[in-house]
């Protein structure tokens, strides 16, 4: 436990001692060569080689960066929405480029910042922190992050030729059907939904594997850490929730393309169908984004209350049943629609207690705190904002699910205030946690100290003064998705209230941009493991090797760094001339056989570009489908094109856990 | 109608339903808020409390034990409540009510006050009048996208659904005009789509709907009926009824009693000459994108008209 008596380095301004690494202190060579390894897992350079990335850092800092970029755009186009509704009769903004505006903001923000960034967080560092060297299917992994990458410009590009989606981010039938949404502008939505939907499925997959098949030997079930846990109930309710707005998005195009009548009334179709298939999505959805937050907290709060998190199984059984309960109260978002009164009462019985797991859990991760020692550095500052935001979310959520009360909040600014206090105290808070932790790792260098506090006191002071007025303009009458309102309404100062609130926030951002610009260049060095923190990406050097891991880890617990003896084994026996992985049998990850993971190749790139080129044709034409077919199949052919008999193959492969020598010590040989 | 302070609000009740509701909100704040300090109250103490030693794994057992218990058992609580409340809405004597066929348009609300014998009953416009502690009942629907119909004053949300029709009963305790407004985005006008209540007595109400089931008074001034000759003559007609004439449009608002409205263009302008001739004239610089098209009239057809509209009480 000697890490667990260190102090968590700052990530300020003072030069951090970097603790010793096991890994590193061996000496040079036990069997294999570190730098033939290096060889083996690099990528090939260039523009070529830039584009054939298949390797789960490159992709995951490429994702990462890319939804904060999408988050940055969404939080300018809140901005100018909130100065519109700043005033009155404003005419800051007409109708329709605020609802333009408005739609782009809410579907950003879902699609394509909030699920990517946590599932671009789990294809960092759940690999790392199950000690393998790349996550399962590189290349599905690389074609996974172009289609992300593709449907965000897609959607750009269309707002800025005017075309962007105008029907709100759940694009309610018959509103977005063919009748009242002539042009194109809802079918860029519904695409987008397709493309977002398919990255998110294929890193779902990935996921799963690479927890069920690819954890350290050691790793049972119950020593798997609680980010991994998240992830991997966050991906099965990916599995489960997605193909609902996929086969719904699907059929409002051809609703809109090939006049199919699945949601027009007049043709015997019905918008509540919709409805019922877009919150089957669309209520999961939260938790999507919410359980691998809570994976974060569970994170930081059981480094820096420096012991592991209270109640441990209790905090894998409360996701597991958030996840069930997840997909059992959609309806809750259709309570005005006239549902019978003890149908109802079924679905806010559910959303009452889908509370039991949140609180639950919330109690743990408090009594962790009282049961260690609190090190307030900047990722648990965040956490304790988390705390108190998105408590009060979870409170007004409750008020929600009562039936009476949502007839009168629902659709206005009070559940504008409520899902941004959960998603931004639930989501973002913990993401901006998951980002001051885990940049050391992903950088090698700390971000600043001064500019994260300044950072932070603003978001949190920003964020309440945007957000808390809404509560009360909402019981004040103020419905949702309005370009303006009238004076004599008496909403005006509020409003006013929450754009300067807006403003800071706006700040705050850029604070953040700046520090991280700054610290990029200039940032302290982190050394493996600035936190002293317990899980495996930290026995590791920041950034990482190409192979992650010289020597593939073993476990003992479920803070390896914390609770492995001296002589933990590692496992040795792996090639070093090819990419080899360790696979482990999913219970209690003993090892199975070794298999070679694929070469970078640029397939899957071009396999993105043409299944892009066949969605975005297809909303302008049915044959696109046909004829994008055959760019599809040469791409899928390159990408699945066997390799010459004999180089690849899966094997059995004497795997061998091989205790790592102390300095000066001969190795000692022999499987444990 | 346009009162320095309008009444929307769901704190200050006007009706049973309301009430109802106004109090399971303050039962839902006090106990939220008591929860809010509580957990803070842990949340601060684990990191100012200094302690030499930590608290044992046991201890912490215990106290998340009565934490989820104590959880359990307020939920529990706010469950029994809000369904109590939800049956306290839902239940209204069906004696002796007023029944109101509300249709959401984009971007307008019409209403026909249904009567048991046909010709009693009548249509107007955004602007609905109902008897003091009578139950009123809404059977809604829509005539294009989904709409929601909305005083919070007086109750929740019921969404307007084209292809279904669904009842809500409301009432109203105390006399007073309550603004609503769309609750369900409805397009490029879902903000300038509001409508008024008024709850009076139930002469008042009476005489009222005796009023609005007459035909259009006939003009009595010679501007008046020239004014009615360049309605009729337009085309006006094609999309708005004035009983009595033969324009029979149904597109827009009925025309018929229009000079009783307090607003027009759904809540958006309140009803004077100076709004009215700038809503005929060019509609769009005040409600972009609404149905109605600009229309050209000569200035002095356009004064006649108005003359014309203001005798339609």
């Amino acid at each position: 436990m000697s890490l667990l008596d260190q102090e968590p380095a700052d990530s300020g301004d003072e030069k951090v001692v970097p603790p010793l690494d096991p890994a590193r202190t061996l000496p040079a060579s036990l069997d294999v060569s570190a730098e033939k390894l290096e060889a083996v897992w690099a990528e090939k350079p260039g523009l070529f080689g830039w584009l054939s990335v298949v390797n789960h850092r490159d992709i995951g800092r490429r994702y990462i960066v890319t939804a904060f970029v999408f988050f940055f755009m969404a939080g300018l186009l809140a901005l100018v929405m909130r100065i519109q509704l700043a005033r009155p009769d404003n005419h800051f903004l007409g109708p329709d480029a605020y609802n333009q505006i408005f739609t782009m903001h809410g579907t950003v923000m879902m699609f394509l910042f909030a699920v990517p960034v946590m599932e671009a967080f789990g294809v960092y560092v759940v690999p790392l922190m199950v000690g393998a060297r790349n996550i399962a299917f590189p290349r599905l992994n690389a074609f996974s992050y172009w289609m992300f990458l593709f449907g965000g410009i897609f959607v750009f590009v269309m707002f800025a030729l005017n075309s962007g989606p105008d029907v709100g981010w759940f694009a309610y039938p018959p509103l977005s059907g063919p009748a009242y949404t002539p042009g194109k502008r809802a079918d860029v939505w519904a695409q987008l939904i397709t493309f977002t939907e398919l990255a998110g499925l294929a890193v779902s997959v990935e996921i799963i594997v690479t927890v069920f098949k690819l954890r350290a030997p050691g790793m049972s079930l119950n020593r798997i850490p609680l980010f991994v846990w998240a992830q991997t109930i966050t991906a099965f309710m990916v599995l489960l929730a997605m193909p609902a707005v996929m086969l719904a998005s699907t059929a409002l195009i051809l609703d809109r393309l090939v006049g199919t009548h699945f949601f027009n009334p007049a043709e015997g179709g019905d918008p509540l169908l919709w409805q019922h298939l877009f919150w089957f999505f669309g209520h999961p959805e939260v938790y999507i984004i919410f359980i691998p937050a809570t994976g974060i907290v569970s994170t930081i709060v059981s480094t820096f209350s420096r012991r592991p998190a209270f109640g441990y199984l209790a905090l894998v059984l409360a996701l597991v049943s958030t996840a069930f309960i997840g997909f059992g109260l959609w309806v809750h978002h259709m309570f005005a629609t006239g549902l019978p009164q003890m149908g109802e009462s079924f679905f806010t019985a559910a959303s009452i207690m889908i509370a039991i797991p949140s609180g639950l859990q919330f109690f743990c991760w408090i009594a962790t705190m009282w049961g260690g020692r609190v090190v307030l550095k900047l990722p648990m500052l965040w956490v304790l904002g988390f705390f108190i935001v998105f408590l009060v979310g979870g409170l007004t959520g409750v008020m929600l699910a009562a039936v009476p009360l949502d007839l009168q909040v629902h659709d206005t600014f009070f559940v504008v205030a409520h899902f941004h206090y959960v998603l931004i105290g639930g989501a973002l808070f913990p993401l901006f946690g998951a980002v001051y932790y885990w940049f050391p790792k992903i950088t090698g260098r700390m971000l600043g100290e001064r500019l994260g506090q300044w950072n932070f006191w603003l978001f949190t002071l920003g964020f309440n003064l945007t957000f808390f007025p809404m509560h009360i303009l909402g019981l004040e009458g103020m419905p949702r998705r309005v370009y303006t309102y009238q004076a004599e309404t008496g909403w005006g100062d509020l409003n006013y209230l929450s754009t300067i609130g807006a403003g800071v926030l706006g700040v705050s951002v850029l604070v953040f941009l700046v520090n991280v610009i700054v610290s990029l260049r200039a940032g302290v060095l982190a050394g493996d493991n600035p936190w002293g923190a317990g899980t495996l990406e930290w026995a590791t050097t920041s950034p990482p090797p190409n192979c992650n891991f010289v020597y593939p880890p073993t476990v003992a617990g479920v803070n390896p760094l914390w609770e492995n003896p001296p002589d933990q084994p590692v496992v040795v026996g792996l090639r070093d001339d090819v990419r080899d992985v360790l696979v482990t049998y999913v219970l209690d990850a003993e090892p199975d056989h070794r298999t070679e993971f694929p070469e970078p190749t640029i397939w899957p790139f071009c396999t993105a570009l043409a299944t892009s080129a066949l969605f975005i044709g297809s909303i302008f034409t049915p044959w696109a489908v046909v004829i994008g077919a055959v760019p599809l199949f040469v791409g899928l052919t390159g990408w699945f094109w066997p390799k010459e008999a004999g180089e690849t193959g899966t094997q059995a492969w004497p795997i061998q856990h091989r205790t790592l020598p102390k300095p000066g010590e001969a190795p000692a040989g022999g499987p444990v | 109608m346009h009162a320095a302070s309008v009444l929307q609000s769901v704190l200050a009740p006007a009706g049973p339903q309301a009430a109802h509701i106004a109090r399971l909100w303050w039962l839902m704040f006090w106990v939220a808020t008591a929860v809010f300090v509580i957990v803070s109250a842990f949340v601060v103490g684990a990191i100012v409390w200094k302690r030499t030693e930590p608290r044992r794994d046991d201890v912490l057992r215990v106290a998340v034990t009565l934490g989820v218990a104590a959880t359990v058992v307020t939920l529990f609580v706010l469950l029994v409540a809000s369904v109590w409340t939800g049956r306290a809405v839902a239940s209204l004597g069906a004696s002796s009510t007023v029944t109101i066929e509300l249709t959401g348009h984009q971007w307008w609300w019409e209403a026909v006050y249904d009567d048991g014998t046909p010709s009693q009953r009548f249509r107007t416009a955004n602007e609905l009048h109902i008897p003091v502690g009578r139950p009123v009942v809404l059977k809604v629907t829509s005539h294009d996208v989904i709409h929601s119909f909305w005083v919070p004053n007086l109750h929740g949300k019921r969404d307007l659904i084209p292809g279904y029709t669904t009842a809500i009963w409301l009432q109203a305790d105390t006399p007073g005009i309550y603004r609503g407004q769309c609750a369900e985005f409805c397009g490029l006008q879902h903000a300038r789509m509001a409508l008024y209540v008024t709850a009076e007595s139930n002469d008042a109400f009476e005489r009222w709907r005796m009023n609005q089931r007459r035909e259009a008074v006939q003009p009595t001034t010679d501007n008046a009926r020239l004014g009615r000759d360049v309605f009729l003559r337009s085309t006006c007609t094609q999309c708005h009824t004035i009983r009595g004439t033969i324009a029979g449009g149904a597109m827009g608002p009925d025309l018929t009693h229009l000079a009783t409205r307090g607003t027009i263009a759904a809540g958006t302008l309140p009803n004077t000459r100076g709004h009215l001739a700038g809503w005929i004239l060019d509609s769009q610089s005040a409600k972009p994108g609404n149905q109605m098209p600009p229309n050209s009239l000569p200035a002095g057809d356009l004064q006649l008209l108005l003359t014309y509209l203001e005798t339609l009480k």
